[in-house]
C-alpha cells in the first residue's frame, strides 16, 4: 500500500508537524517514509508545505505530478493545491479558514472545521492535529494507537494538558472525517 | 542497528559517519547542510569524538588535512560555496595522499545562488577543483539509504586508496527525512593501521606528509604514482546502477536524485509498454564509461537522454564514453528546480528516437 | 676524547645532516637551531609534529628530524588544530614566515590563537617575502623599498605594518606571546629562553603559545648579513619592540 499526502498552509499552521505526525507513525508500522519539506519557491503565495510518501517498498519520486491526499489550511493553499489532487483522491480543506469551495466532481473533498473543533478540544492551534485526525480516518496511515503514541512523544516536552488536547483534537477529526 | 528510523538527510551524513569509524569533524555553517554540523557537535562527544566550528571553509578543510596526516577518520560536509573555498586544500589533501571524506550537498549557483537542490558542482567534483592532476572518488546517492551505504564506503576507498572522497549529493537529499536502516558499525579497533601518519617520530624513522618538491623528476614520480593509483581505482571501483538498461530503446543517464526520479520514470513508462530504461552512475569518479559504451553498441539503443540539475555537466563523460555511436539528448534544470516524473517523460515522447 | 676536554658543542640530533639552502647570513638556520635544542632539552622530539607552511620557510621539511606536516600558505594553525585535536598527545609546532603569518594567514592564526590551541607557533618576521623573491609584506616597515613598493612603503598608500604579536596579546586564547630576536649572541640567547617557556605553556596545557623572532634577509633587504644585524637593532626593534605581551599565571 502506498500513500501520498501533501499539507499546506501558513508557516506557523503546523502543517510539517502533520507531515512528521504520519511519517513518523508509518515507520513506526515497519514501512518505508519519505519526508520533504518544501522551499524556495512553493513559499511564495503564503504557503508552507510538505510531501510525504509512505509505502511497503523503498520510496520512488520525491517529486510527484499529482497527490492522493491534499491538506490545505488557508485560501492559497486551496487555489495552489485543488488542481493538484489525483482523480479518485482526497481533498480536506480546514473550512474554519477557507472560504472557497471546489468544483471538482472526480476527487472526494473533506470540509473540516479544523479551527472550531480544536477550539472545543482546547486550543485553536491544534487545527493541524484535527485535520491529521480526518487524513488518518480516510487514508489508514497508520494505526490509531500509533498515531495517538507518536503525538504524545511529540508533544510530552509542552506538558500534560498540550498532550491531552492535541489528543482529543485527533479524535475530533477523526470523527468528523 | 537494523530498526527502521525516520531521519534528516543531513543528520544521516552525521551518524553514517559516526558509524564508519569517523570521531572527528570540523566544517562552518551553510544552508542547506547546517544540521549536518549541528548533529556532530551534539553526537560526536557522546562517542568521544571532537567537533571544532572553524573560522572558514578554508580553516576546516586543512583541520581535515592535519588530522588526516596524523591518521585519522575525519570528514567535513558543505554546500556549493563552501566547497569552492576548500579547493585549495582538497588539492593539498589529494598531492599528500590523505584519506578524507568529503560531503557536498549541493545548491543552486553560480555565485552565491540560492539553497534549492543542484547538480552544478559535477565539474568540481569529477574533474576537479583545485589546481594539478588529481582526483576525488565521487560517490552519488540517490536516496538516505544509500547515502548510508555511500559513506561508509567513502570511508573505507580513501583509506584504501589514500585519496579524499567526495559523496555528492544536493539540498533536496539534505533536507528530506527518509526511513533509514544503519546496517554496518566499523568496529574501532579494526581500522587500518597508518604507519606513515605524522604521530610523533618515537624512535622510527621520520614521517613527512607533503604535496611539496623542488626535484622535477621526483615530483613527476610522485604523480605517476598518484595516476598508477587511479588506474587501479578505475578498474576496481566503477558502480553504478542499470535498471532495465539492458533491452531498452531509450535509455536516461542520471545520478543522484534525478536518479531517483528517472528510476520512477522507467518505472511509469515501462507499465505503458515504452521501453525506457536507466543507467544510474553511482560512482560519478571513476564513471562507468565501459558499460555506457557496451550500452550505446547495442542494436535495441536508439539513444541516451542526460538529465541533470545543471546545463549539462555529466552530459560530457556521457559524450566521451558513447563516443558518437548513438545521439545523445540532454535535460536540465538549474537555479533549485527540479524535474518532475512528468515533464521528463514529455520530453521523452517529444524526441525523435528513430533518428533524423 | 681526553679526560681534561669537555664537548661544549655538537650538532643537534633533531637537525638532519643535509646541506642547508638557506641564502648566505639568513638567520632561519640559527631559529631552527634554537627550536631543536629546546625540543631536545624538553625530551619533546618523539611525540612532535612540526606543521610547516609556505615560503623560505617551506625547506624545513628536510631540516627537521621531526614528522613533519608541509601544509597551504597560511594555514599551519588550522592544520595544527587538526593534528592537536585529533591527538592531543602529541606536541604541535608551526613555523611560520610574516607573509605566511600575518598576511595571508591571518584568519588562521586569530583564531587558532583565539580558541587557545595548545600547539606553539615560532614566527619568523623579517618584514619582506623572501621565497618569491622580496615583495612587500604586511610587517614591511614605512619607507622600505621592495619589489612591489618600488618607492618605499607609505602608510597612506600600503598601510601600516603589522604587530602581530601586540595584536594577539588582546586576545584571551593565547597563553604566551613574546617578541625575540637574533642578532645577537644575547638576543638569541633571549630568544632561546622565549621558545622554552612557549613550550612550557603547550606542555602545561594553558594554550595557545607564539614567539615572534624578528629575523633578517639580506639577499632581499640588499644588505650585508652584518649591516642586516645591525638594520634589527636600527630599524626593526624600534617598530616591533622586543619583550612578553602575555604569559599567563602558572608559566
Amino acid at each position: 500500500m502506498e500513500m501520498e499526502l501533501l499539507a499546506a498552509g501558513f508557516g506557523g499552521q503546523g502543517v510539517l508537524m502533520i507531515g512528521q505526525l504520519v511519517a513518523l507513525s508509518a515507520v513506526d508500522e515497519n514501512k518505508f517514509a519519505l519526508f520533504f519539506p518544501s522551499y524556495g519557491p512553493a513559499m511564495r503565495g503564503g504557503t508552507a508545505n510538505c510531501i510525504v510518501i509512505i509505502g511497503d517498498k523503498p520510496i520512488g519520486s520525491p517529486i510527484l505530478n499529482e497527490h492522493e491526499h491534499v491538506i490545505v489550511m488557508n485560501n492559497p493553499s486551496f487555489t495552489k493545491f485543488e488542481p493538484l489532487v489525483k482523480k479518485g483522491g482526497h481533498l480536506y480543506v480546514n473550512s474554519s479558514l477557507v472560504s472557497e469551495k471546489s468544483t471538482r466532481s472526480d476527487i472526494q473533498v473533506h470540509y473540516i472545521d479544523a479551527n472550531d473543533l480544536a477550539g472545543k478540544a482546547g486550543a485553536n492551534v491544534a487545527a493541524n492535529i484535527v485535520m491529521l485526525g480526518s487524513l488518518l480516518k480516510v487514508s489508514h496511515f497508520s494505526a490509531y494507537e500509533i498515531a495517538e503514541k507518536w503525538i504524545q512523544k511529540k508533544f510530552a516536552g509542552k506538558g500534560e494538558k498540550v498532550v491531552k488536547i492535541n489528543l482529543s483534537a485527533l479524535k475530533a477529526g477523526f470523527e468528523k472525517a | 542497528m537494523g530498526e527502521k528510523i525516520l531521519m534528516k538527510g543531513a543528520e544521516v551524513l552525521g551518524e553514517s559517519a559516526i558509524k564508519a569509524g569517523c570521531r572527528l569533524f570540523f566544517g562552518y555553517p551553510i544552508t542547506p547542510q547546517n544540521e549536518a554540523p549541528s548533529y556532530m557537535a551534539k553526537r560526536l562527544p557522546e562517542v568521544g569524538g571532537v567537533f571544532v566550528q572553524a573560522e572558514s571553509e578554508v580553516a576546516a578543510i586543512n583541520m581535515l588535512y592535519g588530522a588526516a596526516a596524523s591518521g585519522h577518520r575525519v570528514m567535513t560536509s558543505s554546500s556549493s560555496p563552501g566547497i569552492s573555498l576548500m579547493q585549495e586544500g582538497i588539492s593539498y589533501i589529494a598531492g599528500a595522499q590523505l584519506p578524507v571524506v568529503l560531503v557536498n550537498v549541493m545548491r543552486g549557483g553560480p555565485g552565491l545562488g540560492n539553497i534549492g537542490p543542484a547538480q552544478g558542482d559535477y565539474f568540481q567534483s569529477v574533474k576537479p577543483g583545485g589546481n594539478g592532476d588529481y582526483h576525488l572518488i565521487t560517490l552519488a546517492p540517490m536516496n538516505l539509504q544509500e547515502q548510508i551505504d555511500l559513506i561508509y564506503d567513502a570511508f573505507e576507498l580513501a583509506d584504501e586508496y589514500r585519496n579524499p572522497a567526495m559523496v555528492l549529493t544536493d539540498g533536496l537529499l539534505g533536507q528530506i527525512m527518509e526511513a533509514v536502516e544503519f546496517h554496518r558499525e566499523k568496529d574501532l579497533s579494526s581500522l587500518p593501521a597508518k604507519p606513515w601518519a605524522t604521530t610523533g617520530i618515537n624512535h622510527r624513522k621520520k614521517n613527512l606528509i607533503s604535496s611539496f618538491d623542488l626535484d622535477y623528476d621526483r615530483l613527476e614520480a610522485i604523480n605517476h604514482q598518484i595516476q598508477d593509483k587511479y588506474r587501479i581505482v578505475k578498474e576496481k571501483e566503477v558502480r553504478y546502477e542499470s535498471y532495465f538498461a539492458d533491452d531498452a530503446e531509450v535509455i536516461l543517464v542520471a545520478y543522484g536524485t534525478t536518479g531517483r526520479i528517472c528510476k520512477a520514470v522507467v518505472d511509469i513508462l515501462r507499465s505503458e509498454k515504452y521501453s525506457v530504461g536507466l543507467l544510474r552512475p553511482i560512482s560519478l569518479w571513476p564513471f562507468p564509461e565501459k558499460i555506457l559504451q557496451q550500452l550505446a553498441q547495442k542494436s535495441t539503443t536508439k539513444g541516451f537522454l542526460v538529465v541533470e540539475l545543471s546545463a549539462g555537466q555529466m552530459v560530457e563523460d556521457v559524450k566521451i564514453s558513447v563516443n558518437g555511436v548513438k545521439p545523445i539528448h540532454f535535460h536540465g534544470r538549474m537555479g533549485g528546480n527540479v524535474p518532475s516524473p512528468k515533464e521528463i517523460i514529455d520530453i521523452i515522447k517529444t524526441i525523435q528516437w528513430e533518428g533524423k | 676524547m681526553s679526560p681534561e676536554l669537555k664537548q661544549i658543542f655538537k650538532p643537534s640530533p633533531i637537525l638532519t645532516p643535509i646541506q642547508r639552502s638557506f641564502c648566505p647570513g639568513c638567520t632561519h638556520g640559527v631559529i631552527h637551531r634554537l627550536v631543536a635544542e629546546c625540543l631536545e632539552e624538553l625530551q619533546l622530539a618523539e611525540k612532535t609534529v612540526l606543521v610547516i607552511p609556505v615560503g623560505c620557510a617551506t625547506l624545513a621539511v628536510d631540516y627537521f628530524e621531526l614528522d613533519t606536516i608541509q601544509s597551504a600558505h597560511g594555514r599551519a594553525p588550522a592544520v595544527a588544530t587538526g593534528v592537536k585535536r585529533s591527538n592531543p598527545d602529541l606536541f604541535v609546532v608551526t613555523y611560520q614566515g610574516d607573509g605566511d603569518l600575518a598576511s595571508i594567514g591571518t584568519a588562521e592564526i586569530v583564531h587558532a590563537a583565539n580558541r587557545g590551541e595548545k600547539i606553539t607557533t615560532i614566527f619568523v618576521n623579517n618584514g619582506i617575502y623572501g621565497m618569491t623573491g622580496g615583495q612587500m609584506a604586511p610587517t614591511t616597515l614605512i619607507g622600505w623599498k621592495t619589489e612591489t613598493s618600488p618607492y618605499g612603503r607609505e602608510a597612506s598608500r600600503e598601510g601600516n605594518p603589522i604587530r602581530i604579536s601586540e595584536m594577539l596579546s588582546q586576545l584571551n586564547g593565547p597563553a604566551y606571546i613574546a617578541r625575540t630576536a637574533v642578532n645577537s649572541p644575547k638576543a638569541v640567547l633571549g630568544t632561546k629562553r622565549a621558545i622554552k617557556k612557549a613550550f612550557t605553556a603547550q606542555m602545561k596545557g594553558l594554550g595557545f603559545s607564539l614567539v615572534e623572532i624578528l629575523s633578517t634577509c639580506p639577499t632581499n633587504w640588499g644588505f650585508s648579513p652584518v649591516q642586516s644585524l645591525k638594520r634589527i637593532d636600527e630599524e626593526t626593534i624600534p617598530y616591533y619592540p622586543l619583550g612578553e605581551f602575555k604569559a599567563v599565571e602558572g608559566l
